[in-house]
């Protein structure tokens, strides 16, 4: 019999103006195996804890019930007192009366006769109660990023300063993600290249980050500290050791009518390639889809012309496994495809472009060279006309319901730019909300406005139709006018809403990582653990979390490698001791458990067993790894022989609380 | 149950439509073909029936000059479908002119012996409510 000490919190009068407190230890006093039982006003203060601690010493407790808030708030605090008086921590149980009891009811007789049920259900429970040990697994200290972007790099250029290994994995040729493609950078105007580039450099330089370019991960297996990773080196059909990156493949190579994606499709590049100039690895790639020698066996000038001898036509796709302590997902956006919006004629002209489109015309070192022209006939825009919210905030199938919280800003700052720079050009912009909340950002959007005459109209483009002049006539309602505007424009630019990258996907089937409805990866908090995954040991950085600007990508990339090097400087996890296992004798193998394990703890082994005649038989049972489980008890509900049971959890003390509720 | 709101919950179940998805970007009246014609435009007759600014829409020619071509419809980003809802404060105009309060009382004194039985009673039928 153990012997119980039960302690009732009146937490102020949060549980006391509900409950009678009083009352509740008095009748819990009489149940059986309760030696001790007292109420108090704050249980979780000092004196609480103190009281508890003396409890356990002075009536040698061997179990205690708490009747207090939600084991969510205070069942560590309860444990860690419990330890320090030197009771097993996990023979605290606690009763909530509080979120479920004083707080849902009003009438204070009722809530004690419920107040006096849990507690006597948690009794019940503390009776069946073992001492239980976490377990530790060792961790091993390297970290994975895995997409290549700003969020990528940024997270682990401040892991590899701290002094741990990273392996950056980015399925494009090159890292820079889609800051690499935009012009400038509100709200300063930074150049985007000025200050990304030199950040990749220092990435691809520095001894503790090792960056697998045209790369994608293939397979996770493992749990937190000790994730074991495959990962596909695609097939470049180019030595990255010795290729120079000089760039006289390219030159040479015949096919050049390939659509250059890093300029989205508004030029074009050779099959042979390196996607920009400050790429990183500065390594050419083949395209497969269009090399001729690939295709047709006919051709190899790249390799006649090339004088470190780098290209090798041979080369397959190579996977390597690597050993890590955490993982971080920074696998960005992307605008969304524009095909369910004919309002907007994108697909019947040239002229009517994304606002990605748009960095591109306005870039350097994109297709114009930076001069802004019109893509159909190369003419300078007079008339812009810029449409926001072009699939955000949408109900229902087309569009995305979110508002994708970048294009305010970027379209203050092209309207900006282009009147800058083309004083002669007439700006509009078609406004639902204008939502600039951040550090100047209000400033930026009402200098686009004051300064720069930017001609900003409340309301919604609602049809663009290509005229015969070449012209495309923009047709909207300006609400503060109440009128419907006919605009003759020469470009229109659409701010497409951003949705998570199409690989983010299936690479949280990989991680066992939670999504949203939208695809965006989800936080194990929304507030207070932002940049963690509920899966342990995954970490989140950037867009691929939810929409995001340079500023806040940044600090999040930053945040998510703090809790990695947290994880990693620890030589050992304490693992929950509250997980399943398989009583052997009686699992018949039928793999129930390992199909509803949303961990993959559980794998099946064949064990020999002395069966009763003093043969030996081998039979296939389940083996729950206590590392990765984290002790949901789905295998337990599905294995249909009862040998699935969770420690701390059991089905016989569930039974008992049940039982002691229905009593 | 005031007039205004028995009249805004009738044009609401016709028509299917919450206006309280309305976002107010405007797109409907961006995109109206009819949009010079009209007195009140396909975002304002959202907003009237929502705030019950419904006699005044009844009142309007705006009401027929819809072409109930559904552009609107199709453009809408919150699915809020003000073509139905002009629709409905049609159906809910023309459904009162047709109430002529004919009362079961008023039938005998309008008897006529050359007027079939069957005659009344589709006429019983068809004006009273």
């Amino acid at each position: 019999m153990q012997r119980i000490g039960v302690f009732v919190c009146w937490c102020g009068s949060n549980i006391a103006a509900t409950v009678d407190v009083k009352q509740v230890a008095e009748t819990l006093k009489s149940e059986p195996g309760v030696v001790f039982a007292a109420d108090y006003q704050y249980m979780c203060s000092e004196a609480g804890q103190n009281l508890i601690k003396d409890a356990i010493r002075d009536h040698k407790l061997t179990g205690v019930v708490i009747c207090s808030c939600s084991p969510r708030m205070h069942e560590a605090t309860f444990r860690k007192t419990a330890a320090a008086a030197g009771l097993n921590p996990y023979m605290v149980e606690i009763a909530n009366i509080r979120e479920q009891c004083s707080w849902i009811h009003k009438d204070k007789a009722v809530a004690t006769e419920k107040a006096i049920i849990l507690g006597r259900a948690a009794i019940a429970k503390v009776h069946l109660n073992a001492p239980l040990t976490p377990g530790e697994s060792p961790v091993t200290k390297r970290a994975l990023v895995i997409g290549g972007g700003i969020a990528g790099i940024q997270t682990a250029l401040d892991i590899a300063e701290a002094g741990f290994p990273v392996d950056i994995v980015e399925k494009q040729p090159t890292i820079g993600g889609k800051m690499a493609q935009l012009d400038k950078t509100f709200p300063t105007l930074d150049c985007a290249a000025c200050i990304l580039t030199p950040k990749m450099v220092d990435a691809a330089q520095h001894e503790n980050i090792h960056i697998y370019a045209y790369s994608e991960v293939e397979e996770v297996k493992g749990f937190v500290g000790n994730f074991s990773v495959t990962i596909r080196k695609k097939a470049r059909m180019v030595d990255p050791v010795k290729c120079t990156g000089c760039g006289l493949c390219t030159e040479k190579c015949p096919m050049k009518k390939v659509p250059n994606e890093f300029n989205l499709g508004m030029n074009n590049r050779s099959a042979i390639y390196i996607p920009f100039a400050q790429a990183v690895p500065k390594v050419a790639t083949i395209d497969p889809a269009y090399c001729i020698k690939m295709k047709t066996g006919k051709c190899g000038l790249c390799s006649t012309v090339c004088e470190a001898g780098a290209i090798d036509y041979t080369q397959q796709d190579e996977l390597v496994e690597e050993q890590y302590g955490a993982i971080v997902v920074a696998t960005g956006y992307n605008p969304i495809k524009l095909d369910q919006f004919d309002e907007f004629a994108y697909a019947q002209s040239p002229d009517v472009i994304t606002s990605l489109e748009f960095e591109r015309l306005t870039n350097a070192a994109g297709p114009t060279a930076g001069t802004l022209l019109r893509p159909s006939d190369g003419k300078h825009p007079h008339t812009i006309v810029f449409v926001q919210c072009v699939g955000s905030r949408c109900d229902g199938g087309k569009g995305k319901s979110y508002c994708s919280k970048i294009c305010c800003m970027y379209t203050a700052k092209h309207a900006m730019l282009t009147r800058e720079k083309y004083p002669d050009t007439d700006v509009y912009v078609f406004y639902i909300d204008v939502r600039t909340p951040g550090k100047n950002f209000d400033e930026f959007y009402r200098r686009a406005v004051e300064e720069y005459g930017v001609h900003y109209i409340k309301g919604m483009v609602g049809k663009v139709a290509p005229q015969a002049d070449g012209t495309l006539l923009v047709q909207g309602s300006d609400l503060i006018e109440n009128r419907q505007l006919r605009l003759n424009a020469d470009l229109v630019v659409l701010a497409a809403a951003i949705e998570p990258d199409a690989s983010a996907r299936p690479l949280a089937t990989k991680l066992t990582a939670s999504m949203d409805t939208n695809d965006f990866f989800t936080e194990a908090h929304p507030k207070l653990r932002p940049v963690e995954s509920p899966t342990a040991g995954i970490f989140l950085s950037g867009a691929c979390q939810g929409p995001k600007d340079i500023p806040e990508t940044v600090s999040q990339a930053s945040a998510a490698a703090a809790k990695v090097i947290g994880l990693l400087v620890k030589d050992k996890l304490k693992g929950n001791p509250c997980v399943a296992h398989s009583n052997e004798m009686m699992c018949n193998g039928c793999s129930s458990c390992e199909k509803v394990c949303p961990y993959g703890a559980i794998t099946y082994v064949d064990k020999e067993f002395r069966m009763p005649d003093r043969t030996t038989a081998i039979r296939r049972v389940a083996s729950v790894n206590p590392a990765v489980c984290q002790g949901c008890g789905a295998c337990t509900v599905a294995c249909p022989s009862g040998a699935m049971d969770l420690n701390g959890f059991s089905n016989s003390q569930i039974m008992a609380e049940v039982d002691a509720i229905c009593k | 149950m005031s007039d205004t709101k028995r009249l805004k919950e009738q044009i609401l179940a016709i028509s299917g439509v919450n206006p309280r998805k309305c976002m107010k970007c405007g797109k409907c009246s961006g995109a109206c073909p009819a949009y010079d014609e009209m007195e009140y435009h396909p975002h304002q007759f959202v907003a009237m029936v929502e705030d019950g600014r419904i006699d005044q829409l009844l009142a309007s020619d705006s009401l027929w000059m819809c072409l109930s071509c559904f552009a609107c419809v199709e453009r809408c980003p919150r699915q809020v479908e003000p073509a139905h809802l002009i629709e409905g404060v049609r159906l809910a105009l023309i459904r009162q002119q047709n109430q002529n309060h004919l009362h079961a009382e008023d039938i005998p004194p309008k008897l006529n012996d050359a007027l079939p039985q069957q005659a009344i009673v589709s006429a019983y039928r068809k004006y009273s409510k």
